[in-house]
């Protein structure tokens, strides 16, 4: 079963434990700036909303590179770059249209999200479960709940 | 490590800004943030000097779990002489401007001297340097945090920035970061604008990579935070309804001050509390708390997002202030609510925006101005003072009135500046002023509450919760349940709770976390971190040392122990209502008893013996 990292911004309360623990992760260090997650904090609304790569099946990254130094990962379906492919020319960071993979000035290569893996280093660390990693086909589901238990009847929202 | 092992200096009388490397004897003995930078303080500075002149120092200091994945590991402190008390002052703050002081590389920063004209830090990783801010000075913290995000052109910059009230000398100028997050107390913020420094600027990417056992760090890490999230006030309380959630509690036992302290008990409680903060509003239906917000790293999350209703009066016409920003804690909602009668949540919101916006203690702030009602309601100043305001109890016109003065320097706002001591001496009532060692009283009445009035007569910074928060224990039964109505045991109880404090403190941490951890889960987060090996026995040593630090450094300053009372009405006029009713603080009665615990003599000097048990400095 393939699985997405599902986000709930209503429960975020900008904590940023997930941008240290993937920057942990990949980077070996506690350091938000080079973290593949990143909380928005939109301080006149009172709102925090986490972001990340959503790994399009499609992925404009993946299509846009010219060495193809971005392939899926067939276990897990994230979109991975391979380092030693990379050639840091960053046109897919002008590809993807939400700019969730980026130029690392440190390594010359492009970084992006690739679930850990199969274990997200972000979903484990949150506080509130406003991160997740979810059955991929069922990203819905929580929503989907919400808006039943609002219908006449439903008693156990 | 976990140090970054540098510290930056900033001479800003001769334009220098220098690399040092970090003393790391000293951050063997007195850990970081709190009891290191104070070390400095102890080394460089005369604890005599002028806290407004050239000689005083400020620091800002982070703690070896600041920016680390430890929960609440996000805070820094400003520590410098205070204006307010003429003590060491020493103001913790969490948001982000800490986590990012560190990942660019810097455990603290050491401002000296005076700059010529107005200044502000700019920090990029190692980059350092001094820029002018003769356009910053004259406006707010929310405006100047504008103005400097436009220029650096980073949405990720985190500022640390001092208000229009800093400016104009009022004593208790908070320094803010992050828009609503402050190291309020004490007057750090003035001793700021003193220095001529508006701003710091930091961006840090560098990130912290020598955590010193990872995998160790990782679990210890991982342990706490499973504590916190199991326990009723870390886990659920706090996140719901935030420091809020004591209004109620504490009005119930008796221990609210309320109208400048006369009373124990606030008919209005229930209308400024947690629960009304959630309650939606007539006007659009939403209620007060929009959510809650954390600091860097902290899985607590009990800070307030909130928002004023747009038809109340203070902002029907200020559409800058219907917005989302820091709402009401505790401690603020107490002074500006209870302590001057008003119990309108609007009129506390916004004054609170303004607490913020401007860089004011709302203890501080809310205090004074129920000092300043209780001299209007006494004839000492009268409309001719105040400017045709009727400066009454329970009016909220007359709160955001004072506030806004205050916020800007002007007029009677200018003696509101000068704290609650300084104005009932100004006009000849110094009895009605709630302060010890010049520094108003928080939200917990000791006539109510035993323990706390020994640890506000005894804190370093002058009234204070934070300095031994032993309503843990006498109310909310942490680590186990005393009589809030009993002086008996009290001493080791504050002593306790004071050096667990400094030790927190100083490690980085937020002192929220000890409602679920003892220093038996903080120890193994610290021994994980850094080098050498800190069990909690050590954790406590540390804080027991920088308690006694503290004191010497104020005895050089020329306190004394009898400095450490309460005024007049909390030790001889007895609460009226509630069950604390008939008492008073026995507070003669536990000083003796404190200063045996703590190895002092008994007029509370520092012995030889324990000057060097505890290896201090001198």
């Amino acid at each position: 079963m393939q699985k997405s990292l599902h986000i709930d911004p209503g429960k975020c309360t900008g904590c940023l434990q997930c941008e240290s623990a993937c920057s942990l992760e990949n980077e070996g260090m506690f350091n938000p700036a080079k973290s593949r997650i990143k909380v928005f904090n939109f301080h006149d609304e009172g709102r925090f909303v986490p972001y990340t790569c959503t790994q399009c099946d499609e992925a404009w990254c993946m299509q846009a590179c010219p060495v193809d130094a971005i392939v899926i990962n067939a276990e897990t379906g994230s979109k991975d770059v391979l380092e030693d492919v990379c050639v840091g020319c960053k046109v897919c960071t002008i590809a993807c249209p939400f700019g969730t993979i980026n130029y690392n000035t440190s390594s010359g290569k492009v970084v992006k999200c690739d679930l850990c893996g199969g274990d997200p280093a972000c979903a484990d660390a949150c506080p509130t479960q406003a991160i997740t990693y979810v059955d991929a086909n069922a990203t819905g589901l929580d929503k989907m709940r919400a808006w039943a238990s609002k219908t006449d009847n439903a008693t156990n929202g | 490590m976990s140090w970054t092992r540098k510290l930056l200096r900033v001479n800003l009388s001769n334009g220098t800004v220098t690399e040092e490397a970090l003393n790391m004897q000293w951050a063997n003995d007195y850990l970081g943030q709190r009891g290191l930078a104070t070390r400095y303080m102890v080394e460089e500075t005369d604890p005599a000097c002028d806290p407004l002149g050239p000689d005083n120092k400020l620091i800002m200091a982070t703690g070896p779990l600041t920016g680390t994945m430890a929960s609440t590991g996000g805070r820094y402190s400003v520590i410098c002489k205070s204006p307010l008390t003429n003590a060491i002052a020493c103001s913790n703050s969490g948001g982000f401007f800490g986590a990012e002081l560190k990942f660019a590389g810097w455990d603290m920063v050491i401002f000296e001297g005076r700059a010529a004209s107005p200044m502000y830090l700019s920090i990029e990783n190692e980059k350092a340097s001094l820029l002018p801010a003769d356009d910053l000075w004259g406006k707010s913290v929310w405006e100047a945090d504008k103005v400097l995000r436009t220029k650096h052109q980073d949405p990720q910059t985190r500022i640390a920035c001092v208000g229009r009230s800093a400016e104009q000398g009022c004593l208790y100028a908070a320094v803010v970061n992050d828009l609503h997050r402050a190291a309020g107390r004490s007057g750090v913020g003035t001793v700021m604008a003193s220095k001529n420094l508006k701003a710091v600027v930091v961006r840090g990417t560098l990130g912290i990579g020598n955590v010193e056992n990872p995998e160790a760090f990782m679990s210890a890490t991982k342990a706490g935070k499973a504590v916190l999230a199991e326990n009723a006030v870390t886990g659920q309380g706090l996140p719901a309804y935030g420091t809020q959630v004591l209004m109620n509690v504490i009005n119930e036992v008796g221990a609210l001050p309320t109208r400048n302290m006369r009373e124990t008990q606030f008919e209005g409680a229930a209308n400024v509390s947690a629960e009304a903060m959630l309650e939606p509003r007539k006007s659009d239906g939403k209620p007060n708390l929009t959510t809650n917000g954390a600091c860097y790293a902290c899985t607590i999350a009990c800070g307030r997002i909130s928002t004023i209703d747009r038809t109340h009066f203070s902002v029907k016409d200020k559409p800058e202030y219907w917005i989302n920003s820091g709402g009401l804690e505790y401690e603020a909602a107490w002074a500006l609510g209870p302590d001057t009668g008003v119990d309108d949540i609007d009129a506390l919101t916004y004054v609170n925006f303004l607490c913020n916006e401007d860089g004011m203690d709302p203890i501080s702030l809310g205090s004074t101005i129920a000092a300043a009602m209780e001299l209007f309601e006494s004839g000492a100043i009268t409309t001719a003072q105040t400017d045709g305001v009727e400066l009454k109890f329970g009016s909220a016109e007359a709160l955001c009135w004072a506030a806004e003065v205050t916020a800007k320097g002007e007029g009677f706002g200018r003696d509101i500046g000068l704290g609650s001591k300084r104005l009932c001496e100004k006009y000849g009532r110094p009895e009605f002023s709630m302060t010890v060692k010049g520094q108003e009283f928080p939200a917990y009445d000791p006539r109510g509450i035993q323990g706390m009035g020994l640890a506000y007569a005894t804190s370093n910074r002058g009234a204070c919760h934070l300095r031994g928060y032993t309503v843990a224990s006498e109310i909310l039964g942490i680590p186990e349940k005393t009589d809030p109505l009993e002086s008996d045991g009290k001493a080791g109880l504050v002593k306790a709770f004071q050096d667990a404090t400094a030790a927190v403190d100083s490690a980085g941490l937020c002192v929220f976390t000890t409602f679920a951890w003892t220093m038996d889960d903080i120890a193994p987060q610290v021994d994980a971190a850094c080098e050498g090996d800190w069990s909690t026995d050590r954790m406590m040593e540390v804080g027991e040392r920088i308690w006694n630090m503290e004191r010497e450094y104020n005895a050089k300053a020329g306190l004394t122990g009898a400095d450490d009372n309460l005024p007049a009405r909390l030790v001889s006029e007895p609460a009226n209502v509630g069950p604390a009713a008939g008492r008073v603080s026995e507070l003669d009665k536990m000083l003796p008893e404190y200063y045996a615990a703590r190895g002092w003599t008994s007029d509370g000097s520092v012995t030889v013996e324990t000057h060097s048990r505890l290896g201090l400095p001198g």
